[in-house]
């Protein structure tokens, strides 16, 4: 083990910190304006990748995906925000996609099951849905909602049934196979630097979550929106008290946080690649990004996302069999003396 | 004994009734149902010990463990380790595995406890998450130990005279464990223990007040969470007869608390109906379509919005519903989010 094995490694690991602050900047902020432990975060990257896939079969453009991916995820992130995670306002909405959603599931299912009374017409196929949808809705519509705004164990599970039919969809959509995002050529070459070689791409991602980390802290210390968001952070009673509206806040946290953890799936699917079972591969990585750092702390999730990343590659390098347990045990240690994170504040 | 009180034990009598009724059945129906039912009710019945020890912790104890899977995992993995590395646990000796299960399970969670029982709220999910993922990272990483991402293929159950690679045989014996851990549980949630550890989940600080050490309550608590979890771990690897990191992942401990949510938390019986159902949802649907897992999301999304009590609860609030609509001026809705908060035992 020479000095090149350190200087690659570290780069490695800074690179991959790098992508590891755009997942779990956006989850640390969720978690700090809205006090939700998102689960679905790892599918919002998933789904960032995915998209950026049909963008680029659609268009060939690679930096035309980012923005198109990192928005729509932000779309979908903003839809799960308004009409599942409050159970206030839009209750016919939601209703009613319940209600579609469980409609196409049973004639899906009679149609598995019974082909015979479907056949292969999509005629008979909506009908059966249509009716369902129906039902289901003047049934859904009769049943009071349960709130989760104060039942962290219920938003938690809440996202995971969201997590699993984002992977459900992705699978049908998608395919199941391992899938690659190729950069533009320009981003392959190497640098050379001090006689080691660097890829490029991964100084490009390095630079892209400097870049973000910068965009992300004048928006949060120098706009009145920023100021807001940290307002809503450390007390969001008092922050409604003095007239911030957080609820639009959340709204707004929550898409960034999509858009962010999109652009990292974009970003990341170069290198890891994009395959069934990535977000719930990510999810606890990010999740151990959130909790060295402190939950809501944006520095934090610079400097956890960096910890993370160096100790995932050098644990891989130095010792592989306990590579993982080397990456959640400091995470562990941490919660156990300071449970709100390096640097969380109380 | 007032006369609520009376009312009380007796439908306490005739719950029991029918719960034994239920297991009777079922020790009747599911042999004579066809192999797909009886290892179908086999793998239910020996993950449902898993979810009963979610639900000591949750519902009686008010913690939300997200790493559960961890005394599981380390269960089966030991199960596994010591049949094919020592060809241990495949004769008698299979009872000594059943110990050492539960006392690696209880030991594991001992070690745990430490670090997890001092958080409070989303922190004890967060590092209970972490603590599970420290042990999926060794079933994972650890390729001369678990077999990594390939784990262990084990060769046939144990022989003691029972041969258990019969599917019925095993059946009833898997029957008999997850009966006597619902009857064990019960007797602890019943005990003068266990009402202290409901007095914590309800007013934690009360109970601090009136002399309990509640750090020491919840830790053994965990701790017997952590042996029935190690216990569902040993029977789940000869079930299956192969062990892998999906034993230990993240969503297996998730899975197991949406069963509790699902049946009902704080009513062991209620685990044992949601593992049946989302069992049963994904080994019929998987058997007939590729999407099964749109219903599994559904099921979650459905429980977490419209069951406020699971299903074990869904009578008190017809109940409730109903006299909230006789009287015509109480909102539904209201009744149900003051249900949430104030649990009745």
């Amino acid at each position: 083990m020479n000095t090149q094995f350190w200087i690659v490694q570290a780069f490695n690991g800074v690179s991959y910190g790098a992508l590891l602050f755009l997942v779990g900047s956006g989850l640390s902020l969720i978690f700090g304006v809205m006090r939700i432990v998102n689960l679905s975060h790892g599918a919002y990257f998933l789904w960032g990748g995915y998209i950026a896939l049909s963008v680029i079969h659609a268009t060939g453009s690679w930096a035309l995906s980012l923005p198109v991916a990192a928005l729509a995820v932000a779309m979908i992130g903003i839809a799960m925000e308004r009409l599942f995670l409050r159970s206030e306002g839009l209750e016919v909405l939601r209703t009613a996609v319940i209600a579609a959603g469980l409609g196409v599931l049973i004639s899906l299912a009679v149609s598995a099951r019974w082909p015979q009374l479907i056949g292969g017409g999509w005629i008979q196929f909506v009908a059966v849905a249509a009716a369902a949808s129906v039902a289901a809705y003047v049934l859904l519509s009769h049943i009071p909602i349960v709130p989760i705004e104060n039942d962290v164990l219920r938003q938690v599970l809440l996202t995971v049934g969201f997590a699993f039919l984002f992977q459900q969809a992705a699978l049908d959509i998608w395919g199941g196979n391992n899938m690659d995002i190729n950069p533009p050529p320009a981003f392959t070459q190497s640098i050379v630097v001090g006689g080691t070689y660097l890829p490029l791409y991964r100084v490009f991602m390095i630079a892209m979550a400097v870049a973000i980390g910068v965009v992300l802290w004048l928006i949060m210390e120098k706009t009145r929106m920023g100021a807001a968001v940290r307002a809503t952070v450390d007390d969001a009673q008092m922050a409604r008290g003095v007239g911030i509206d957080t609820n639009r806040i959340s709204m707004f946290i929550f898409a960034l946080g999509a858009f962010l953890a999109a652009l990292g799936g974009v970003i990341g699917g170069a290198f890891l690649g994009i395959y069934p079972g990535l977000d719930f591969e990510m999810l606890p990585l990010a999740f151990a990004v959130v909790i060295i750092g402190g939950m809501g702390s944006l520095g934090g999730a610079a400097i956890g996302a960096l910890a993370v990343g160096l100790a995932d590659n050098f644990g891989k390098a130095l010792f592989p069999e306990i590579s993982y347990f080397t990456l959640y045990a400091p995470m562990v240690l941490i919660l156990a003396i300071k449970p709100t994170g390096l640097f969380g504040r109380e | 004994l007032d006369e609520s009180e009376q009312r009380q034990m007796t439908s306490q009598k005739t719950k029991i009734v029918a719960v034994a009724v239920a297991l009777l059945a079922l020790a009747y129906i599911v042999p004579n149902s066809g192999s797909f039912v009886v290892l179908l009710a086999t793998r239910a019945m020996a993950f449902a010990i898993l979810a009963m020890s979610v639900d000591l912790l949750l519902g009686f104890t008010g913690l939300s463990s997200m790493g559960q899977a961890a005394y599981f995992g380390v269960g089966a993995y030991l199960t596994a380790v010591l049949a094919t590395k020592f060809h241990f646990g495949m004769g008698w000796d299979f009872w000594i595995v059943v110990v050492l299960g539960i006392l690696i399970g209880a030991a594991l969670a001992a070690v745990f406890g430490l670090f997890a029982i001092r958080a409070g709220g989303v922190y004890f999910l967060m590092i209970t998450l972490a603590l599970g993922q420290c042990v999926w990272g060794l079933a994972y990483r650890w390729n001369s130990l678990t077999g990594g991402d390939n784990g262990i293929n084990m060769s046939g159950r144990p022989n003691f005279g029972l041969d258990l690679s019969n599917e019925v045989t095993f059946f009833y014996l898997v029957f008999a464990f997850f009966a006597v851990s619902l009857l064990m549980l019960y007797v602890l949630v019943r005990s003068p223990f266990g009402r202290s550890l409901e007095g914590i989940r309800e007013r934690e600080l009360r109970m601090q007040i009136l002399g309990y050490n509640t750090w020491l309550h919840k830790y053994i608590a965990f701790i017997i969470a952590g042996g029935f979890g190690g216990l569902a771990g040993v029977l789940w690897a000869h079930t299956n007869g192969h062990v892998s990191p999906e034993t230990v992942v993240l969503t297996t401990s998730v899975d197991a608390l949406l069963m509790v949510v699902l049946g009902g938390s704080g009513t062991l019986v209620g685990a044992a109906i949601g593992t049946a159902i989302v069992f049963g949802l994904r080994e019929y649907l998987s058997t007939l379509v590729p999407w099964w897992q749109y219903v599994l999301g559904a099921v979650y999304v459905l429980t977490i919005l419209y069951l406020p009590m699971g299903l074990m609860g869904i009578p008190t609030l017809l109940r409730q519903r109903m006299r909230g609509e006789r009287k015509k001026t109480d909102d539904p809705n209201k009744i149900a989010s003051k249900e949430l908060v104030s649990e009745p035992s």
